[in-house]
């Protein structure tokens, strides 16, 4: 038995599809994947994310810590309530971990972190604590619930929940922006390709809450949708598009370290510029489109003539381009084509400038 | 609950088998099988004149989240196969018994059938799979 989110009973109770994901009973599916794709992408649907871990870092030394042990650099950070997407990385610079970090105020930044990953990534952050600074508390904050609500229609409705003086303000919220709304705590983030908030809220009232955004028309989807929609809108998964054995810059997450100031010295960071300086990365991830019917799987073979092999990390049919798109970890010097081993057969590929769909519009031509 | 058809053969990989009129073997997945896979979105099928045997892979479908083959329950030869499902493979989603056929098979011999469950048994080996 794996473990379970507060929203557990309501996945069971609405007929979810339960499979185990990073150790924990998460719904997969509750009829159609491909509907519940599509009411995001329309209109409006909602995934429990109760698995995955939020971490109060607090403490004068917040910042000066944060800024130490990751590649973004959380000094971009000066408005409360503002996101930044980073890696965690290893001292080879592999990546541990990508998470969210939010500014809450300079005693206070809310870090949110993977599910399969949660255990390693506190026992890491504290022995980089305990190695480095005094003034700071890492919070594992397992009394808190998070719930994805996304969609072109998803803050309208979540709105519509919250008290009536937080409303405009949390309407007004920029992407990538959140804010304290008395107990809950509500961001204009996601991992879809859509607008929409993630909100963050005590255990007690997930349940309750989930309720009345059902009664409010919003689709319950599961985690099937959830990797289809995140694959559309070019974002990587942690474990199968990098991990701590690979780094940031053959991961298409070159844009997430922060180089510059050069005088800041992040966990990773000598050993990415020593692969700088020795010419770069010899492998890249990049977006496939498959040009023949089939589908793409994690872990196919990817064939680059006259230049090497590749495989593809994340691989699915898109229900938005009604084709096959994966990502692929292929050589440096791959143009535009390749080949793709799919049960035996080679099947011709496009190389695709990431993401396929945003904001409810394709991106590529077909 | 997975629908099971009284008049049809099963394989416990979850296969159906129908003899038709003509002495043709129709074959597809069954009600289970297409539940457990989800929304289809890819089905492979073999060509016309290939010789399957009984038990080996003979048909690939894919779902939105994996692919799984589909097992020849008997052996025989391919003697047409399903067009529609290269253009709308959920039809195996909707009609898994009618609409979702796979293959139709020349059976190797006329007891090629008699090796297979029957309805019945095949509710058994669901139940015993909780399913």
């Amino acid at each position: 038995m794996g473990r379970k989110t507060p929203l557990y009973g309501i996945h069971v109770e609405h007929g979810a599809r339960m499979v185990d994901f990073g150790g924990w009973d998460m719904p997969v599916n509750y009829g159609s994947q491909i509907e519940e794709h599509h009411r995001v992408r329309r209109d409006a649907g909602m995934f429990d994310v109760s698995h995955m871990c939020v971490v109060d870092v607090r403490g004068r030394d917040s910042r000066a810590f944060l800024r130490h042990l990751l590649a973004n650099d959380v000094d971009k950070l000066r408005v409360e309530g503002k996101a930044l997407y980073s890696c965690m990385l290893n001292e080879t610079g592999g990546v541990l971990d990508d998470l969210i970090v939010y500014f809450m105020n300079e005693q206070w930044f809310r870090v949110v972190v993977n599910a399969g990953t949660r255990d390693s990534d506190i026992a890491w952050m504290r022995a980089q604590a305990r190695e480095s600074v005094q003034h700071l508390e890492i919070i594992e904050r397992v009394d808190l619930a998070m719930i994805a609500v996304q969609g072109p229609k998803a803050r309208a409705i979540v709105a519509e929940l919250l008290d009536p003086q937080d409303r405009d303000a949390t309407l007004a919220l920029e992407p990538f922006n959140g804010r304290v709304c008395g107990e809950w705590f509500v961001a204009r983030t996601g991992y879809t390709g859509e607008d929409g908030f993630e909100v963050v809220l005590p255990i007690e009232e997930a349940p309750s809450t989930w309720r009345a955004l059902v009664a409010a028309g919003v689709a319950p989807c599961g985690l099937g949708a959830r990797d289809t929609l995140r694959l559309e809108a070019g974002m990587n998964l942690y474990g199968n598009d990098m991990d701590d054995t690979r780094n940031p810059l053959e991961s298409g997450l070159t844009w997430t370290v922060a180089f510059e100031p050069a005088t800041r010295d992040f966990v990773g960071r000598q050993a990415l510029v020593d692969i700088k300086a020795a010419g770069g990365p010899s492998h890249k991830l990049v977006g496939l489109l498959l040009e023949d019917r089939g589908v793409l799987r994690s872990h196919q073979k990817v064939v680059v003539s006259g230049v090497g092999e590749g495989e593809v990390t994340s691989g699915t049919f898109s229900p938005t381009l009604e084709r096959s798109i994966a990502f692929a970890r292929v050589p440096s010097g791959t143009g535009q084509s390749v080949q793709v081993d799919i049960r035996g057969k080679l099947l011709p590929a496009r190389v695709i400038k990431l993401p396929f769909v945003r904001n409810g519009r394709v991106l590529i031509t077909l | 609950m997975s629908q099971v058809i009284t008049d049809l053969k099963y394989a416990k990989s979850h296969e159906w088998a129908r003899l038709l009129p003509s002495g043709l073997v129709e074959i597809g997945i069954t009600d289970h099988a297409q539940h457990a896979l989800g929304d289809l979105v890819f089905v492979e099928v073999p060509e016309a004149g290939r010789t399957l045997e009984a038990g080996a892979a003979c048909a690939v479908v894919e779902s939105v989240k994996a692919a799984s083959d589909v097992y020849a329950p008997i052996a025989g030869t391919v003697v047409e196969c399903n067009a529609e499902l290269a253009s709308t493979p959920e039809l195996i989603n909707q009609d898994c018994y009618g609409k979702g056929w796979m293959i139709r098979v020349k059976p190797a011999s006329a007891s090629a059938l008699e090796g297979l469950l029957s309805a019945d048994a095949y509710s058994a080996v669901l139940a015993a799979e909780g399913g």
